[in-house]
């Protein structure tokens, strides 16, 4: 048991880098990005292609550090796929969702072309990989140690827990310390007045959408490295990501954080009791009851 | 001087005008006015003013310089701010942030402008790190305020200032706007308290169903018995 919610906790803050992102979004546009989860599958591929592709092409040492299974041609490729998929994020809004926002279409619009834009990352990334699952390394070639309490934990995933304290750490004080954050933050709370204040709004809404799409491409990355790659994996993070959005309060990002965590804890604490393939059935049952228990979230935020 | 006209405008939204060839003038250090009853507009008119409604006809100056069109982040850096009558605050933001996003356009070193506005509100210092979403309604609209004050603008335009504040507190925050004012700020105020404003305004304008009804100084306002009885309510 023990276990299980160590491998939840581990689970959960890839769904929260998710979640961060979708929260984000949603706080200022009112829009939910169907496309989330596959910016995460994006975020994966990019660096999957650098690690096995490029860089071994480019003779860049197949290197690794200590007791982890990967090394510099997955540090330099980390930051790189990230920054692409912020490229990537960006560019979506600023094609397909800004106009539509200019003109105002309805949310059943706006949810539609984001299903589209879904539906055509997941295309591009089976074209180029095909449908089979991608792994860096296989499991026996990753060697777990042994804590207290019979958890095993595989050094890659004290590493991924210490990026994603580091991402979120990054995030708070660029929210509440920097001017651009606290502009995210009031453009949040009131769109209107931050024009009328003189914010430069469709800045905010670039950043917002950057910062979004890198948090979503390490989350892909960091699940990559954990367990595998493929074309359908962010498609899967999608249910997940919205019920831990939806538990933590829209538009509230520590909500999110917290809310990635217990779904990530409920997902595998359920595989003790239920097939693993139920795994989903359990983040659609939280989100239910949420939904029908207390729409505003835990931690409070806008109703869903 | 000058510092703030509006000519002939008629606007509204969407295809249907609601302001119909208002024409209002500010002059420097001036307080006007804007009185009226529900609906007649008053909002209407300050939103045109400010960029964010475009006018379907008329022209409006400010310091002698064509805004009419431009959107609010262009006219705020031009020396005007404005408070709207709602949700003119940002909640899940600090009171010392609500002040940091009103100088948001400023890339000079403006910790002097914060402190002479949290001179006008004492309060707003020593509760500088609450959230705002946790303050009263009159704290709010003195948030509001400072907000648009860190600009350091030339004219203000203010939506409903008192608007749902008990008694003592509308006597503060028409306090807060002569202070204001006395630091050579032209204000334009719209009210329903009318006669409380008229007293503290140089000149005023009655607007009735999106047209200028009447204009005179704000005493004759008072005194005049029929606008009174129509529209003051007797
Ligand atoms: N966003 C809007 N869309 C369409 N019509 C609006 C909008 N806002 C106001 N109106 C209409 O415009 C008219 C004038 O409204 P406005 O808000 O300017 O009045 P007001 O004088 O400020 O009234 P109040 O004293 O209630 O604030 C009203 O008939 C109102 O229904
Ligand atoms: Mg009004």
């Amino acid at each position: 048991m023990a276990e299980l919610i160590v491998y939840g906790i581990v689970l959960g803050s890839i769904i929260a880098l998710g979640a961060i992102g979708l929260t984000l979004v949603y706080g200022i546009l009112r829009f939910a990005n169907f496309a989330h989860g596959d910016l995460m599958t994006a975020g994966a591929f990019i660096a999957f292609f650098l690690v096995t592709g490029l860089f071994p092409w480019l003779g860049i040492p197949d290197t690794t550090f200590g007791s982890l299974s990967f090394g510099w041609r997955m540090a330099l490729a980390f930051p790189i796929a990230m920054a692409c998929v912020a490229v990537v994020s960006i560019l979506l809004d600023r094609i397909l969702y800004r106009p539509l926002r200019l003109k105002r279409s309805g949310s059943v619009i706006l949810a539609m072309s984001a299903l589209g834009a879904s539906f055509i990352i997941r295309m591009i990334v089976l074209i180029l990989w095909g449908a089979d699952y991608r792994l860096y390394r296989p499991g026996v070639l990753r060697p777990a140690i042994q804590l207290p309490l019979e958890i095993k934990i595989r050094p890659d995933q004290i590493f991924l827990l210490l990026v994603v304290l580091t991402l979120v750490i990054l995030l708070y004080l660029f929210l509440q310390r920097t001017k651009m954050g606290k502009a995210m933050r009031a453009t949040s709370d009131n769109m209107e007045l931050a024009r009328v204040s003189g914010i430069d709004t469709e800045r905010v809404i670039i950043w917002t959408w950057g910062i979004g799409g890198a948090l979503a491409g390490a989350g892909g990355i960091l699940y990559g490295i954990d367990v595998q790659l493929h074309g359908g994996m962010g498609w899967n993070f999608l249910l997940p990501l919205f019920a831990a959005t939806i538990l933590g309060g829209i538009g509230n990002m520590y909500g999110a954080l917290i809310g990635g965590l217990v779904m990530g804890v409920a997902q595998q604490v359920s595989t003790a009791y239920l097939l693993p393939t139920y795994k989903p059935a359990v983040a659609f049952i939280v989100m239910i009851v949420i939904l029908l228990v207390r729409p505003q979230g835990i931690f409070g935020g806008r109703r869903a | 001087m000058r510092v703030l006209e509006a000519r002939n405008l008629t606007s509204g939204y969407g295809e249907t005008d609601i302001l119909h060839d208002v024409s209002i003038k500010l002059d420097e250090k001036e307080i006007v006015s804007i009185i009226g009853p529900n609906g007649a507009g008053k909002s209407t008119l300050l939103k045109t003013i400010f960029g964010i409604l475009r006018p379907s006809q008329g022209v409006i100056e400010l310091q002698g310089e064509e805004i009419t069109g431009l959107s609010p982040d262009k006219i705020v850096r031009k020396g005007m701010s404005y408070v709207p009558q709602v949700d003119n605050v940002f909640p899940s933001l600090t009171i010392q942030e609500n002040l940091e996003m009103g100088a948001f356009v400023r890339t000079d070193d403006y910790r002097d402008r914060l402190q002479e506005v949290y001179a006008l509100f004492p309060l707003l210092k020593e509760r500088r790190n609450q959230k705002v979403g946790s303050l009263s309604g009159g704290q709010r609209q003195m948030v509001a305020m400072g907000r648009a004050l860190m600009l350091d603008p030339k004219v203000l335009l203010l939506d409903e200032p008192s608007a749902s504040l008990a008694p003592l507190l509308v006597e503060m925050i028409f306090e807060k706007i002569v202070d204001i004012n006395k630091t050579g700020v032209a204000i334009v105020v719209v009210e329903q308290n009318a006669r409380e404003t008229l007293k503290i305004s140089d000149r005023g304008y009655v607007l009735a169903m999106g047209r200028k009804v009447f204009e005179d100084t704000g005493k004759a306002i008072l005194e005049n018995k029929e606008v009174g009885k129509l529209y003051l309510g007797g």
